[in-house]
């Protein structure tokens, strides 16, 4: 599978997951599913075989709200069946709407209160150091969470202990709950600020696929520092409806026209090779 | 207290390479013992509760035992939601220690009284909370929590307590300790304050009111066993806390108790009575205004008996 093709079929999950749990924030999922394509597909060192190898990647999802990306991609790799997806939201499945590790192979942390996610990644990212081991702590986090001071905590963290083994990428969506980011509490100039605390920092076309590529392998081999991509990236990308369209961070594509618009949107850019898992029988 | 703890935990991380304590920038010359002889195994997170949490919740995922270090409300109120989600939820290896529990701090002023940490730490599923009474038992209380997986809470006073056990008393989280059997009244301490609790025992005793003293190093799980016992023999319990009385030690007993069949004792919470304490002064000081010395809680067991 390409990265294209397993970032589509997130996309496709998503869809569908959130159709039939009325859940929320589909538009997170569409902007981060190519960052979450290529770290599965490309980057992380991961197996579905045996999700607990010592010398894992260590990921953790921050915006934990997008967490049905998450589990697209680990049950696409074959860490549980992905027929599992259907149970997302749902009483007595093992897929809570936000990131849960509780029993789910390939969950490194649960998360869903945002700001916390970076601070365990400068945990993992030291034990590492502090045990030789050579694998790499992968966070994505939003650019929303960067409201929290939390997130800045960890940044002059990890700058001052030099965890040149811990990768953030920024999914810089533009919008938050409730607006644009800007409108809310204004975060331009973003790169700056990170490099202010002493980053690496790519910023990059967060739906381009060599550009992630690019960009998270030279992460893997900084020495200095730690490393932040902020990657640009579209809210409610490849639905052209919820794309920079607020409502589409709580709302869910209902049954009918916004379900079946969705659905046909994506199918008329489905990449060859990848079949429909819900409307190819 | 604190030096009791760091020289302990420094025995136990010369001999454990994986043990870590984390310091929120707190710690000037009591952590110098642990600096000095094991520079490899302490870090200054900075004045960053939520991060240091959080950080010491990755640490222990991979594998270590972490102790954070701060005093009063820094180490718990300040980060709960990391304690809750990032430690407790992951059943990671994380103590959380308090310097400071109770009024220690006092003349400092209300942000630095811990005076509902043990409420909102033991509504934490998954977190033992512990907060021993003396020396002796700040020694084994930090031993046990380091033998015991997953995350737990240790609040200890500063410096200056007094060693009340005289020989190590059978030590085992979730039990009391009983100091000695009594007449009608059973007295019930956890903290620090178990001097002022002392005192009072043995003031009672010179006016000829022999009551029972037991010591809580465990708020939770509370020893429902001994409240059970103490219920059949004694007619009223009084529980001595130096904390808020909703929530915390008075409160576990006092719902232990409400589950008890035939019960025929009263319940007496003795504690902050749902203030913060804005008089300025000196823990010893706020503990006679608050009713919490040794004396005011004799004069509250004589109005009660």
């Amino acid at each position: 599978m390409t990265s294209e093709q397993l970032a589509w079929k997130i996309r496709r999950h998503g869809i569908e997951m959130t159709h039939l749990s009325h859940g929320s924030h589909i538009a997170s999922v569409l902007s981060v599913a190519d960052i979450i394509a290529v770290l599965y597909n490309d980057i992380l060192n991961v197996d579905p075989k045996n999700p607990d190898m010592p010398n894992r990647d260590r990921f953790i999802m921050s915006k934990g709200h997008a967490g049905a990306a998450v589990y697209a991609a680990l049950a696409e790799k074959g860490f549980f069946d992905v027929e599992e997806l259907k149970t997302h939201y749902a009483d007595g499945s093992r897929l809570s709407g936000h990131v849960s590790h509780k029993g789910i192979p390939g969950v490194e942390f649960s998360t869903g209160s945002l700001g916390h996610g970076l601070s365990v990644g400068t945990g993992m990212a030291m034990a590492a150091k502090l045990d030789n081991k050579d694998h790499k702590v992968f966070v994505v986090c939003g650019d929303g969470e960067c409201d929290e001071g939390s997130m800045w905590e960890a940044a002059l963290f990890a700058n001052h202990f030099e965890l040149n083994n811990l990768v953030a990428v920024i999914d810089h969506n533009q919008m938050q709950s409730l607006d644009f980011c800007e409108n809310t509490i204004k975060l331009e100039p973003l790169s700056d600020k990170w490099k202010a605390f002493g980053w690496n920092v790519y910023e990059i076309d967060g739906h381009n696929h060599n550009e992630l590529k690019k960009a998270l392998n030279a992460a893997r081999l900084n020495k200095d520092k730690p490393t932040v991509i902020i990657a640009n990236t579209v809210k409610g990308k490849g639905v052209s409806f919820m794309e920079l369209d607020i409502l589409w961070h709580y709302r869910f594509p209902h049954e009918g026209e916004e379900y079946d618009n969705a659905v046909k949107e994506l199918n008329d850019s489905r990449p060859d090779g990848v079949s429909d898992p819900y409307t190819d029988k | 207290m604190r030096d009791t703890f760091v020289a302990t935990l420094l025995d136990i991380a010369k001999k454990d390479k994986n043990v870590y304590i984390v310091t929120g920038d707190l710690g000037f010359g009591v952590l110098k013992p642990f600096w000095d002889n094991l520079p490899g195994q302490i870090i200054n997170a900075g004045i960053s509760e939520q991060n240091m949490t959080g950080f010491a919740a990755g640490l222990a995922r991979e594998g270590k035992t972490v102790f954070t270090y701060s005093i009063g409300n820094f180490p718990t109120l300040r980060c709960i939601e990391q304690i809750r989600n990032d430690c407790a939820y992951h059943n990671a290896n994380v103590k959380i220690v308090c310097i400071g529990g109770g009024v220690v701090y006092g003349a400092l002023g209300m942000s630095h009284h811990a005076t509902e940490d043990l409420a909102i730490l033991r509504a934490l599923p998954d977190v033992t909370v512990m907060a021993p009474g003396d020396l002796v038992e700040a020694r084994l209380a930090t031993k046990a929590i380091y033998e015991t997986p997953g995350t737990c809470y240790l609040r200890l006073g500063r410096g200056g307590e007094k060693r009340i056990h005289q020989s190590d008393p059978d030590f085992k989280i979730g039990k009391a300790i009983k100091i000695c059997d009594g007449e009608n009244t059973a007295i019930f301490s956890s903290g620090a304050i178990f001097d002022e609790a002392y005192k009072a025992h043995t003031l009672l005793k010179q006016k000829g009111i022999n009551t029972a003293l037991y010591t809580f190093p465990t708020v939770k799980p509370i020893d429902k066993e001994t409240i059970e016992h103490c219920c059949d023999k004694y007619s009223l319990i009084v529980t001595v806390e130096e904390h808020n009385i909703i929530g915390g030690f008075g409160s576990a007993v006092a719902e232990a108790m409400s589950e008890l069949n035939n019960r025929n004792s009263r319940l007496l919470r003795i504690g902050f009575n749902d203030t913060y304490a804005s008089v300025v002064g000196s823990q010893q000081y706020l503990r006679n205004i608050y009713g919490m010395s040794g004396e005011k809680i004799a004069e509250r067991i004589i109005e009660n008996v």
